[in-house]
C-alpha cells in the first residue's frame, strides 16, 4: 500500500488532529538539548526540488535527520534534470536507490500525483505549481493553535495573491476540515473565478474584514503579477491590500499575523507589523520542523502509514 | 464475549495493588537513603499514574517531595514498523531535570523487557542520571534481554499465550491486574495500551 | 478503379486475407483488376446489412460502384460479407486528422494514421497542416496526397495553411494549393488561431474564388497565455491556468460577422462550450455560410477527468486543445449535434507519443487520438442517449464532412451507381477500450479503462476492403 501526503485534502479531521498532536509532543523534543531520535534510522528521505526553496528544503531537512532518517538531496539545478531527464526518468532514478520517501517541490500543478504514480515511497508534496503547499497549511494550523489555543470557529483571513498561491488552497481545505473559518481577501484579478466553490468566503474588503478576524495571513504578493496587469501598481496594491500600521490598530487584541515567507515588507506587510510580537512568522519557521517530523514520522515510522491519501 | 470473560481472571484487586505500590514506596525510600536525589518516571500511560501514586505514598511516609514525571517510549521502539505509527506518548521531565539523579522508571508489567530498553535510549537522550533503577507492579517474566526489576508489586508466572492487563482508577476507572488467555486476549488486544503488544 | 489499383504495397504489411469462400477464390483470381490491396475483387456481396439502421438487405458491389440493393440472395460474387445484424453507413469522413508526416513519423505516419481510420470506418481523412514542414505549399500538400494513394487505407485530402508556416503573418499561397494535384479546398492553420482580423478577412475573401473554406481555431492567443485548462471550479482546484470559454467564443463571433461581411465560408473546428454553440446557432440564423465541427472527446468527456479518472489525477492524457469543458458544455455540444447547429463530428486525431504525454501536466503535449473510437464514442453520446439515429450518424459523420471539404466522392447515400464507400458497423458490441491494440502508432487514448459500445467490423472504399472482420487488410 502506498500513501502519499499530497492534497490538504487527503487529510481527513482525525489524521490532520493526529498530526497537530504529534507535532505537539515533538516540539519539547526540539526545546532539549539532544534533539535527535532514532524513529527512522535506516529509511531514506529524498528532497526533490525541481524549485528554489531553500527554506523548505532545509526546513524538511531537519526534520528528517532529527528523525535519524538519511537525507538525499536532488536539487534541478546543475543536475541530469536540467540536461533534459523527464520526471519519470528521475523517479525511477529514486525508485532504484530505495527512496523510502520523497519530498517533492515542482513548479508544476500536480507533479507530486505524477511522480506517485512512478515511485512505490511516500511522496511528500513541498509545493507544486499553484496548486498545494500541504505542510505549510499544518504548520499554520499548528502554530494558530499554539498561539490561540484552539482552531475551531477560529476567524481567518487569507490576504492577497490567492490565484497563484499554493499556500492558500491548502490553507483552505485543512482549515475547513478543522473546523476554523476562512475568508480570502483579494482584488478580484486574484481570485479564481470559481472561487465561490470553495469552502470559504470572499471579500475584496480588507479593512471589513480584519475587525472580526482572529488570524490575518498575508500572502506573498509577486511583482511580476503587476506587468500580468492583475493590479496596476505596487503602491496601489500596498494601500488596499497591504497590513500596515494603521490596518494593524484595528485588529483585535489576540488576534495573531501570520506570513508563511519570504516577506515582501512594505508591499504586502509592513515591518512594524512583520516584527510585532503578534507576528508568528519566526515561530512558523521553527514550527514548520516540526511538524514536517511529525508527518514523516506517521508516513514512515510504522509498517504502513497513518494517514494521508492512497494512490 | 461470555467466553472471554470466562477466561478473564483478576490477580490482583484494588487492595492488592494499594498494598504493592505502598511496598514499593517503602523499598525505595529504604534503598535510597530517603529517596534523596530520586526522581520517578513513569512510562505512558499506566505507568505514569502508577509513578505518581508511589511519589504520594513516598510524601505521606517521609514528607519528602519527589520530583515525578514521564517519559514516551515510542520513538525508541524496536517495533515500530510491526504496525501502523502510532501516536506519541507524552514527555514530561520535572524541571530539576535528571542528570546526576537517580531515575527509578516506572512501568505497569514487565515481560519482554523491550519498553525498558527502549526506555533507557530515551534517557540517554533527555540526560545522564547517576544511576537507573526498575519499578514494576507486575513481573510476569519471560525476558528477552538482560533486564531485571529493583522493585517489583507482585511476580506473576504466565505463559506466554497469555496476557496480563492493569487497570488503574485514573484512565479506566477501576484497578485490578487481569490475566486473560489465549482466546480472550485476542478479542481485547484493541483496548490495550499502545505498549500491550510487546508483552 | 481506385486511384490506389496503381499503387503498390510492401507484401509484408498485408494483414489478412479475403475471408470469402473457398470456392469463390479462383473467381477471385480470375477476376482480373488490382484492387488498392494488391488483391483482385470485382464482385463484392454484402448480405443483410440495415442500411442507415433499416430493414436488412443486401449490397452488391461491382467495379466500386454500389450496382444494387435488395434481396440478392443466391448472387456470386467474388467476395461475400455476411453483414447480419450490422448497419451499414456510408464510409465515414474525417474533417479534422493529424497524420504528423512529414515530420513527427515517431508519432504517426501517413500509413499509420490511414490504417487507423481505415479501423474507425473512414473511408477519406483531412489530413491537417501543422506538420514539418508546414503544409503551406503545393508540394507539401502534394507529397502527403501522393503518399495517402500509395498507401490506399483510405482517401487523404490535405488541408493548406491559412499563412506561412502557421506563423499568422503573411497568407500562404492558398490557390497554388488549391490548384495542384491535392485540389485543396479546405485551409487551416488548426493548433494556431488566425487571430489577426485583417488576416482572417482576407483569406476568407481569397478562397471564395476558388470554393474554398476557412477552417478556423478559435483561441484568442492572449486569453489562452499558459493555458491548461477549462477555466472553472476544476481549474481553480487543480491550480492550472485557466482556459476561459470567452477565448474561443470572441473569436467565433468575431468570425462569424467576418465571414457575413465578406460572404465568404467559415468552418468552425472543435467547437466545445455552450456559447459557441450559440452563436453559431445565431450566424445560421441569419443564413450565414457558417459550419462548425465538434470531436467525439467533447462530447463524453469533461474537465472533472484532470481532477480524477481510472487513470489518475492530472493525467494528461485529459490535455486537449480546446480544453475538456463541463457537463453543460458537453450537453449543449450534443443537442447542438442532434439539431443540426453543429454540422458533423471530426475527430482533431492528434497522435502524441509515450514521453510526449508520461510527464506533469504542463509539460504534456495536447491532443488526442480519436480516429478508432469516434464512432463509438458517437454512439455513447448520442445514439444511446436518442439524439441521433444511424441516419443521423451517417449524416454528421459522412454526409456533411464530405459536403464541407467538397470530397464529391464520399458522404454519397448507399445506392446504386454511388461510389461504394461503406462502413459495416457492429452496435450491440461492447468492448473495452486497448490502448495497446490500436493501428495508430501512438496510444494517447483517453478511453483507455473504458468500455465502449460497437465495433466497426468493415470498411470499404470504392468497394475494396480495408478492415474486414476487424482487421486491416
Amino acid at each position: 500500500m502506498k500513501s502519499h501526503l499530497i492534497s490538504a485534502g487527503d487529510l481527513s479531521r482525525d489524521d490532520a488532529l493526529l498530526i497537530l498532536d504529534t507535532a505537539e509532543e515533538l516540539a519539547r523534543v526540539s526545546e532539549r538539548s539532544i534533539k535527535k531520535l532514532p524513529t527512522l534510522r535506516g529509511r531514506t528521505v529524498v528532497n526533490l526540488f525541481f524549485e528554489d526553496s531553500t527554506r523548505t528544503r532545509i526546513s524538511f531537512e531537519a526534520a528528517a535527520k532529527r528523525l535519524s532518517a538519511d537525507v538525499i538531496n536532488f536539487s534541478a539545478k546543475g543536475s541530469s534534470v536540467s540536461k533534459g531527464e523527464s520526471l519519470k526518468d528521475t523517479a525511477l532514478t529514486l525508485e532504484a536507490m530505495g527512496a523510502d520517501a520523497v519530498v517533492i517541490r515542482h513548479p508544476a500543478s500536480g507533479a507530486p500525483h505524477r511522480l506517485a504514480t512512478w515511485v512505490r515511497g511516500s511522496v511528500v508534496n513541498a509545493g507544486d505549481g499553484t496548486h498545494e503547499h500541504p505542510t505549510q497549511a499544518l504548520l499554520d494550523a499548528f502554530s494558530m493553535r499554539r498561539r490561540l489555543g484552539r482552531l475551531e470557529g477560529l476567524k481567518v483571513a487569507v490576504v492577497g495573491d490567492v490565484l497563484h498561491s499554493r499556500v492558500a488552497r491548502s490553507n483552505v481545505l485543512l482549515l475547513h476540515t478543522l473546523g476554523a473559518e476562512v475568508t480570502l481577501v483579494a482584488p478580484p484579478t486574484l481570485l479564481p473565478v470559481s472561487v465561490e466553490t470553495w469552502p470559504c468566503q470572499v471579500s475584496y474588503d480588507l479593512d471589513a474584514v480584519l475587525p472580526k478576524s482572529d488570524v490575518v495571513m498575508m500572502l506573498r504578493v509577486q511583482l511580476e503579477r503587476m506587468n500580468a496587469a492583475y493590479f496596476p501598481s505596487a503602491r496601489e496594491y500596498s494601500r488596499r491590500y497591504g497590513l500596515d500600521r494603521d490596518r494593524f490598530a484595528r485588529l483585535h487584541d489576540d488576534a495573531i499575523v501570520m506570513h508563511p515567507g519570504p516577506m515582501n515588507r512594505g508591499m504586502e506587510i509592513s515591518a512594524e507589523v512583520a516584527d510585532s510580537r503578534r507576528s508568528t512568522v519566526t515561530e512558523q519557521v521553527a514550527n514548520g520542523v516540526t511538524v514536517r517530523m511529525a508527518v514523516l514520522y506517521l508516513l514512515l515510522g510504522g509498517s504502513e502509514p497513518a494517514i494521508g491519501g492512497a494512490e | 464475549m461470555s467466553d472471554a470473560r470466562n477466561q478473564a481472571r483478576a490477580v490482583l484487586e484494588g487492595p492488592d495493588i494499594h498494598r504493592a505500590l505502598t511496598r514499593i514506596a517503602h523499598e525505595i525510600l529504604e534503598r535510597t537513603k530517603g529517596a534523596q536525589s530520586v526522581v520517578l518516571l513513569g512510562i505512558p500511560t499506566r505507568g505514569a499514574t502508577l509513578a505518581r501514586r508511589i511519589a504520594e505514598r513516598i510524601a505521606q511516609f517521609e514528607g519528602v517531595k519527589v520530583p515525578v514525571g514521564a517519559i514516551d517510549i515510542t520513538m525508541y521502539r524496536d517495533d515500530l514498523r510491526m504496525r501502523p505509527a502510532r501516536p506519541l506518548g507524552r514527555t514530561e521531565l520535572p524541571a530539576e531535570g535528571v542528570d546526576g539523579r537517580t531515575v527509578v522508571l516506572v512501568d505497569d508489567v514487565l515481560y519482554s523487557g523491550r519498553t525498558v530498553r527502549a526506555a533507557l535510549d530515551a534517557l540517554n537522550d533527555v540526560g545522564r542520571p547517576r544511576a537507573v533503577q526498575l519499578a514494576t507492579l507486575v513481573d510476569r517474566g519471560h525476558r528477552e534481554l538482560p533486564i531485571r526489576a529493583d522493585y517489583v508489586g507482585k511476580n506473576l508466572p504466565t505463559s506466554k499465550t497469555e496476557k496480563v492487563k492493569v487497570f488503574l482508577e485514573e484512565t479506566d476507572g477501576r484497578d485490578a491486574v487481569v490475566l486473560i488467555r489465549e482466546d480472550a486476549a485476542r478479542d481485547t488486544q484493541h483496548s490495550g495500551d499502545s505498549k500491550e503488544d510487546a508483552r | 478503379m481506385s486511384p490506389g489499383g496503381t499503387a503498390k504495397r510492401e507484401t509484408g504489411h498485408v494483414t489478412g486475407h479475403v475471408t470469402g469462400p473457398e470456392t469463390e477464390r479462383d473467381n477471385e483470381r480470375d477476376a482480373g483488376e488490382t484492387g488498392p490491396r494488391g488483391r483482385a475483387v470485382t464482385t463484392v456481396l454484402i448480405r443483410r446489412a440495415r442500411v442507415l439502421g433499416g430493414e436488412p438487405r443486401d449490397i452488391l458491389i461491382r467495379d466500386g460502384v454500389v450496382a444494387e440493393l435488395g434481396d440478392l440472395s443466391g448472387t456470386a460474387a467474388g467476395l461475400t460479407v455476411d453483414a447480419d445484424g450490422l448497419i451499414a453507413l456510408p464510409g465515414l469522413v474525417d474533417l479534422h486528422t493529424h497524420l504528423r508526416e512529414p515530420g513527427r513519423e515517431d508519432a504517426e505516419t501517413v500509413e499509420t494514421g490511414t490504417q487507423a481510420a481505415a479501423v474507425g470506418g473512414y473511408t477519406a481523412v483531412h489530413a491537417m497542416a501543422n506538420t514539418s514542414p508546414v503544409a503551406d505549399t503545393a508540394g507539401v500538400v502534394e507529397q502527403v496526397w501522393r503518399l495517402g494513394r500509395q498507401y490506399g487505407h483510405c482517401d487523404v485530402q490535405p488541408v493548406g495553411a491559412v499563412t506561412s508556416g502557421l506563423e499568422g503573418r503573411q497568407l500562404a499561397e492558398l490557390g497554388a494549393m488549391a490548384d495542384s494535384a491535392a485540389r485543396v479546398r479546405v485551409f487551416s492553420d488548426d493548433g494556431k488561431c488566425v487571430s489577426d482580423a485583417v488576416l482572417m478577412r482576407r483569406a476568407l475573401e481569397y478562397v471564395k474564388a476558388f470554393g474554398g473554406v476557412v477552417a478556423q481555431h478559435a483561441q484568442e492567443p492572449r486569453l489562452t497565455e499558459g493555458a491548461q485548462l477549462n477555466e472553472g471550479e476544476v481549474s481553480g482546484r487543480l491550480g492550472l491556468t485557466g482556459w476561459p470559454a470567452v477565448a474561443e467564443e470572441a473569436i467565433i463571433a468575431r468570425d462569424c460577422l467576418l465571414a457575413a461581411h465578406v460572404g465568404s465560408r467559415l468552418h468552425v473546428c472543435h467547437v466545445s462550450t455552450a456559447g459557441s454553440v450559440e452563436i453559431i446557432r445565431w450566424a445560421k440564423s441569419k443564413g450565414w455560410d457558417v459550419t462548425a465541427e465538434v470531436t467525439p472527446h467533447h462530447l463524453l468527456l469533461t474537465d472533472a477527468f484532470a481532477e480524477s479518472s481510472p487513470l489518475g489525477p492530472y493525467n494528461p492524457i485529459y490535455k486537449v486543445n480546446p480544453p475538456l469543458r463541463t457537463q453543460d458544455d458537453v450537453r449543449a455540444l450534443r443537442e447542438a449535434l442532434a439539431d443540426g447547429t453543429i454540422d458533423c463530428v471530426a475527430t482533431d486525431h492528434a497522435p502524441h507519443p509515450v514521453e510526449d504525454k508520461e510527464t506533469e501536466w504542463g509539460a504534456a503535449a495536447m491532443g488526442m487520438i480519436g480516429l478508432e473510437t469516434a464512432l463509438s464514442v458517437v454512439q455513447e453520446a448520442m445514439v444511446e442517449t436518442g439524439l441521433l439515429d444511424w441516419a443521423g450518424v451517417a449524416d454528421r459523420m459522412s454526409v456533411r464532412p464530405a459536403r464541407i471539404g467538397r470530397l464529391a466522392a464520399h458522404g454519397r447515400p448507399i445506392e446504386p451507381g454511388a461510389p461504394a464507400n461503406i462502413t459495416l458497423y457492429d452496435p450491440s458490441a461492447r468492448q473495452p477500450v486497448d490502448p495497446g491494440s490500436m493501428a495508430s502508432r501512438s496510444r494517447n487514448t483517453p478511453y483507455e479503462g473504458m468500455t465502449l459500445p460497437g465495433r466497426v467490423v468493415a470498411t470499404f472504399l470504392r468497394g475494396t476492403p480495408t478492415v474486414l472482420e476487424g482487421k486491416l487488410v
